[in-house]
């Protein structure tokens, strides 16, 4: 790599502490994110993807046990005091959630909400923030920006209200932009819309993107890289195209079989791809490929050993012992 | 006619809205006017966003929802009206899953318990027979026979949501009604609630209304392709014209923004990014009521902003409600149409 990356994971792990022991939620992820990059995170429900990116500015509760390390802008995000934390968080590392309704504060205007990360993070004036959140909703094209301002976010539909989510994530002018399954509660013509929105704010301000999704047709639409995530551990990563037309890991090809297709042609549906089985507890992390049990190419080595990421193709990683595309 | 197992005609439902404390009084038109016929052995469905009137069009087939006018046929018998016993020896004949497996399921009743609860209803068996018959249909929705004596909450969401399946499939009803059965649950456990819907159905034959928000689903599962918006529907055609031949400007944009799980194919796409957002179902739109978003609103007017388009057909069972649409004249293309996705997949 010549540049160095924008922000760089290395072995992180989150354990939750629970009564019953703990849950090991993600076991030691590595990545890397450069400028203005985007870089989709994939995986089912409790795969450790949500719970990887709030770990990065450490936005879980008490209970969870960070380890590894989180290098953005020469600094280890992991050991910072939580003052400066702060001035990373928001202004340099910013969120957007699935439901903007429950993140948005129902008892505040649109421009008040948006005034306060400016005032707060970068103590502008409240006529400077107005004037900034105007042009910040002009930046996420919300049709007579004026007007909503004043709107509480009750009086926005979904994609507006995910529209002012974006532009108050993008405030500061943060470096990095963290979307969690932004499209998920929307309807199809709403996605497109905030797709193409994240697509032109990478391009017009260089703001680098993770983008966590269990859609992969949202992966196909914006990503550049992809990483899959199965039950805490990276399963496989490369660029966009190579993941989709040779998936290697058995659970990325599992995936794949698994959506039906908006148009394939005449004639009847060939089954869609099941994956047997369930995903595997995570109090116990398993001294083997996580994915073992519901597997077909599994066998003693998989059931012993957990599988290193190995480089099968150019920029491809896959951590199986048997890749392959069939 | 004689195959159509579940008739509805006209149908309207209207919610009262406001109060004392909104001051405006209104109706929220959910549907406003929905006709269509469920064939024997057809899987019809429903595609529409959020606040199309999708799930109110089934509650109403159920007599969930009591509908404001319009009428309803199962097996050729008007149900619109019937009391609640009338009703009870037709619920046989129909069935619903819903999209909550979490909460549509008794937490305080086994597994055994609720898919044998129909049957108990109906007084249709008792002791060793309903044993059978709930072993049996546990076994066909592909449920391990021990899970029979645990309870909803040490499930799965997929094996939940087969639960809900063989209750619904315990009495064999000729109809059975799924309002978006799967969008709940991952996708790997999707897939195979979607292969065993469609086994099901091929086995035993029953009528199934699909109710989704999602093209690539019931691309996969239906017959058959009925488009809300606003409460009416836009277009309704069998599956693979619809996909081929999308008329509607709002089934255009609606198939435009569908995303393939291919990036070489995918970013080949243009889409319709449609303007504005869906009006108030409070007060809707005059005339056609997609014309505030319409891409083709300026050819479409001033027809379009005063009359309602009626559903007409356009090619043999393929039916558009638009005033551009007509007989053998189809509605211009907004983008390459989904036949461009077609090729590039087989290139």
């Amino acid at each position: 790599m010549t540049a160095e990356p924008l922000l760089e994971v290395a072995d992180l792990s989150v354990r939750f502490a629970t009564d019953d022991g703990g849950v090991h939620a993600v076991d030691r992820l590595s990545f890397t994110l450069d400028a203005g990059e985007i870089l989709g995170i994939v995986g089912e429900s409790g795969c450790g993807k949500s719970v990887t990116c709030m770990a990065l500015v450490r936005l879980l509760p008490e209970t969870a046990v960070i380890s590894g390390r989180v290098t953005f802008g020469g600094v280890d995000l992991l050991g910072l005091s939580p003052r400066r934390l702060r001035r990373v968080r928001g202004r340099q590392i910013s969120y957007v959630f699935q439901e903007p309704m429950t993140s948005l504060n129902p008892v505040f205007s649109v421009g008040y909400q948006i005034g306060e990360v400016l005032r707060k993070q970068l103590g502008l004036s409240r006529s400077a923030a107005r004037a900034r959140s105007l042009e910040l909703l002009q930046l996420v094209r919300i049709p007579a920006p004026e007007r909503r301002l004043d709107d509480y976010p009750h009086q926005l539909s979904g994609g507006m209200r995910q529209r002012v989510m974006i532009a108050m994530a993008l405030a500061c002018d943060p470096k990095v932009l963290v979307a969690d399954e932004p499209t998920t509660a929307l309807d199809v013509t709403i996605q497109a819309g905030i797709l193409d929105l994240m697509r032109d704010i990478r391009e017009r301000l260089g703001t680098a993107i993770i983008l966590i999704t269990h859609n992969l047709g949202v992966v196909a639409d914006i990503a550049d890289r992809v990483l899959v995530m199965y039950a805490g551990r990276k399963a496989e990563e490369s660029g966009v195209d190579d993941l989709f037309a040779h998936p290697q890991h058995p659970y990325t090809i599992g995936l794949l079989g698994a959506i039906p297709r908006p148009y394939e042609g005449e004639g009847a549906r060939a089954r869609l791809q099941e994956i047997p089985g369930r995903v595997p507890s995570l109090r116990v992390l398993p001294a083997a490929c996580a994915f073992a049990d519901r597997c077909t190419r599994a066998d003693e080595l998989s059931r012993t050993q957990v599988p290193e990421l190995r480089e099968v193709r150019p920029s491809h990683l896959v951590a199986c012992f048997h890749p392959g595309e069939t | 006619m004689s195959d159509a197992v579940l008739e509805v005609v006209d149908l309207v439902k209207h919610f009262p809205a406001g109060g004392r404390l909104i001051g405006r009084r209104g109706a929220v038109q959910a549907v406003d006017g929905v006709s269509f016929v469920l064939r024997r052995g057809e899987m019809l469905g429903l595609v529409g966003e959020s606040g199309s009137g999708k799930s109110t069009v089934a509650n109403c087939v159920l007599r969930l929802h009591e509908p404001t006018s319009g009428t309803i046929r199962v097996a050729g018998v008007d149900v619109t009206h019937l009391s609640r016993r009338a009703m009870r020896p037709l619920r046989r004949q129909l069935h619903m899953v819903f999209q909550d497996p979490y909460s549509s399921l008794n937490p305080r009743f086994t597994v055994g318990d609720i898919v044998g609860e129909p049957l108990r209803l109906h007084r249709l068996a008792k002791r060793r027979e309903l044993d059978e018959q709930v072993a049996a249909m546990i076994d066909a929705v592909g449920l391990r026979a021990e899970l029979r004596y645990r309870y909803p909450h040490e499930l799965s969401g997929g094996q939940r949501q087969r639960v809900g399946l063989a209750r619904s499939l315990i009495l064999r009803p000729s109809v059975l009604v799924a309002d978006e059965p799967v969008s709940a649950l991952d996708v790997s456990v999707q897939a195979s609630i979607l292969n065993l819907l469609r086994d099901l159905q091929q086995e035993l034959g029953f009528s199934c209304l699909f109710i989704t928000h999602d093209l690539a689903t019931v691309e996969f599962l239906c017959d058959r392709i009925a488009v809300m918006y606003m409460g009416q529907i836009v277009e309704t055609a069998p599956r693979a014209e619809l996909f081929r031949s999308p008329q509607h400007p709002y089934t255009q944009a609606l198939l435009s923004a569908a995303l393939v799980p291919d990036p070489a194919v995918q970013r080949q796409r243009s889409r319709i990014v449609l303007d504005g957002d869906v009006p108030s179902p409070l007060e809707p739109p005059s005339g056609c009521r997609f014309h505030t978003r319409c891409p083709l609103h300026e050819r479409s007017a001033p027809a379009s902003d005063e009359e309602s388009p009626e559903l007409r057909e356009f090619a043999p069972d393929h039916l558009v409600a638009c005033h551009l649409v007509s007989r053998g004249t189809p509605a211009p293309r907004l983008v390459e149409d989904a036949a461009a996705i077609v090729r590039l997949e087989h290139a």
